[in-house]
């Protein structure tokens, strides 16, 4: 463990301290939009934070980029302009939502540094297509880092802590820190490509405890091409399999992601295998609850589990709420707006305990 | 030095990627794709390094350039510093630059991404939406995100009251400008091009397999096909 510790201060990386310009991600709002809110209000509320949602940037387009789609000099100027609108705000401190980008923002970053040529093509078709200009950010964070900068205050502000309320014993968190985080550019990420510290940070500081198994770096699966195409899939499939494989002996209460696209496919892929195989990686034949670090700081904080968008989980969260002795009301888990039921989704493998479980499937 | 190891080399991506490969296989080692398909990035690297224009042909032909996930994870790794998944990015970009990415089953795909996240991108700006990720082609996504799907406007504007409209917030609908602007950075840098250059090549290729052209059903046997001889 201690070399662990003095291995990830090596990586100390510097986060900027109020004044974000917040850019969104394709796949968190798609399917953690509750989360990018929780971010804001984390930010605002809880910590007396300037943060700019601009609605005029879009995508970074790193999904096309990284299935080969979009051409490198296409992005470059998809991400100049998200500088330029940055700067037309009057903000210099980029936040990104999204650990594909993230990974886009500092490649780009880097390779205008080392390749002069990219950046002055780059500008070339900034101007020429939309008349902008641009300053590169003074400081570059992922969100989570944002939250793991103020994860002390967040804990002095804590309501329920990562323990289990019934016998005091700390939960068990796998976290996974999402392959372009720190794999592209180790220095860009508290703790580097070898011991991320970002989420494990969060989990120790808010009293849980950090499982530590064979697979920790291991990908999540996504691999870009070999998800969006369906014939692929069985590769995505199969390394989130090897991942579970990996942690379940481990007994973990919950997994903590960075990345939006890991959150989603480690809590989809357990449906499938459950569905599938009938196999569960969780305690009690259920699943593990996978969770973005927004939602875990939000339920820290005391945030309604609804309102941090848990009810979009495949992977029922109940049983980490439980755990925790967070209060909630089970009724209102599955309401439209003005509080009206729409009805709930379908049961799935995945969220019966084993028994219950045979009884569904032989059915 | 053959004329694909020049195109190679205009990228920055091959310049930044390879140096010298002492062929030590840590990359392989590391690999998801390597543990899930016959794929060697080792292989792949040493072979653009040798320089040799009939052997990257053969490497633009082939399905092997498409089994990488991108993922970077050989980066770190690399003992020389090299990154195999850059010399892919590259291999890949030129594959479709020069056609010859439909020679293989794995290289035809890129028209069904061009042809769902590309146009995605010009349409509304972002590379997915809910309305996007439809349950009858995502199975895996379950019961709740069926649910999700069917109750886009409830769910949604529970966070965002702008979802799918003006505004700030997840999944907003972007203004015009800013889809002008996204369009035509794609028309300046080249991006329509490739995604028109992808056309181009799927539909030659697509009545020479017997198809009417690149069409909805050409699509959809590109999308679902696997002939299982990847492993
Ligand atoms: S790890 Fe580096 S040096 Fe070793 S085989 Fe891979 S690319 Fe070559
Ligand atoms: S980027 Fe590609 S070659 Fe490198 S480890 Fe990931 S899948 Fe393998």
């Amino acid at each position: 463990m201690s070399m662990k510790r003095n291995s990830w201060k090596e990586y100390q990386k510097e986060i900027a301290e109020d004044h974000y310009y917040y850019a969104r991600s394709c796949i968190r709002q798609n399917f953690f939009p509750g989360s990018e809110a929780a971010f804001l209000r984390i930010l605002q509320e809880n910590l007396s934070k300037d943060i700019f949602d601009d609605p005029r940037h879009t995508s970074c387009t790193g999904i096309g980029y990284h299935s080969d789609i979009v051409p490198l000099e296409t992005i470059m100027t998809v991400v100049a302009r998200q500088f330029s609108l940055m700067n037309a705000a009057g903000y210099e401190n980029f936040a990104s939502s999204c650990i594909t980008s993230f990974g886009i923002y500092t490649e780009i970053l880097e390779t205008w540094n080392e390749f002069p040529e990219t950046e002055e093509r780059t500008r070339e078709n900034l101007w020429k297509a939309t008349k902008r200009e641009f300053v590169k950010p003074k400081n570059l964070a992922h969100t989570s880092d944002i939250i793991f900068h103020f994860r002390e205050e967040i804990a002095r502000q804590a309501k329920y802590r990562l323990v289990n309320a019934r016998t005091g014993e700390p939960l068990k968190g796998v976290e996974h820190i999402g392959c372009h985080y720190a794999k592209i550019f180790p220095k860009s990420g508290v703790g580097g490509a070898e011991f991320p510290y970002v989420l494990a940070g969060m989990i120790e500081s808010w009293g849980g405890e950090v499982v530590d198994y064979p697979e920790r770096r291991h990908c999540c699966g996504f691999g870009f091409r070999n998800y969006l195409v369906q014939a692929n899939r069985g590769y995505s499939v199969a390394n989130s399999q090897k991942k579970f494989e990996s942690m379940a002996p481990y007994k973990p209460d919950f997994i903590v992601c960075n990345c939006p696209g890991c959150t989603m496919f480690l809590d989809k892929w357990q449906y499938t295998i459950a569905e599938m195989e009938g196999t569960t990686y969780g305690q009690d034949g259920i699943g593990i609850p996978v969770l973005t670090y927004e939602e875990l700081a939000g339920l820290v904080l005391g945030y309604d589990p609804w309102d941090l968008g848990m009810q979009m989980h495949q992977v029922n969260v109940e049983p980490l709420l439980d755990k925790m002795g967070v209060r909630y009301d089970p009724e209102a888990k599955y309401l439209g707006k003005n509080g009206k039921f729409i009805g709930a989704p379908r049961e799935a493998a995945v969220n019966c305990f084993s028994g219950e479980r045979l009884y569904r499937i032989q059915r | 030095m053959g004329k694909y190891f020049e195109m190679l080399m205009e990228d920055v991506r091959l310049k930044e990627g390879l140096t010298a490969c002492m062929n030590c296989g840590v990359c392989t080692g590391v690999c998801p794709a390597a543990e899930f398909y016959n794929y060697d990035p080792r292989q792949i690297v040493n072979i653009v390094q040798g320089q040799d224009d009939d052997e990257i042909e053969q490497l633009l032909r082939s399905d092997t350039i498409w089994y990488c996930g991108e993922c970077m994870s050989c980066r770190p790794r690399c003992p020389r510093g090299n990154t195999p998944g850059y010399v892919i990015q590259a291999l890949r970009t030129l594959s479709q630059k020069t056609g010859l990415f439909v020679e293989s089953e794995k290289g035809r795909q890129q028209l069904a991404i061009k042809r769902i996240v590309g146009e995605h991108i010009l349409e509304k700006g972002y590379c997915i939406s809910p309305k996007l990720v439809k349950p009858e082609a995502h199975p895996e996504q379950g019961p709740v995100w069926e649910w999700i799907y069917e109750h886009d406007e409830d769910v949604f504007t529970r966070f965002n009251p702008n979802y799918n409209r003006a505004g700030a917030g997840a999944v907003r609908r972007l203004d015009e400008q800013t889809l002008g602007e996204i369009r035509e950075i794609f028309r300046v840098s080249g991006g329509q091009e490739m995604f028109d250059t992808i056309e181009r090549h799927s539909e030659r290729k697509a009545r020479e397999m017997g198809y009417d052209g690149a069409d909805d059903r050409y699509m959809s046997d590109v999308y679902r096909t696997n002939s299982g001889n990847h492993h």
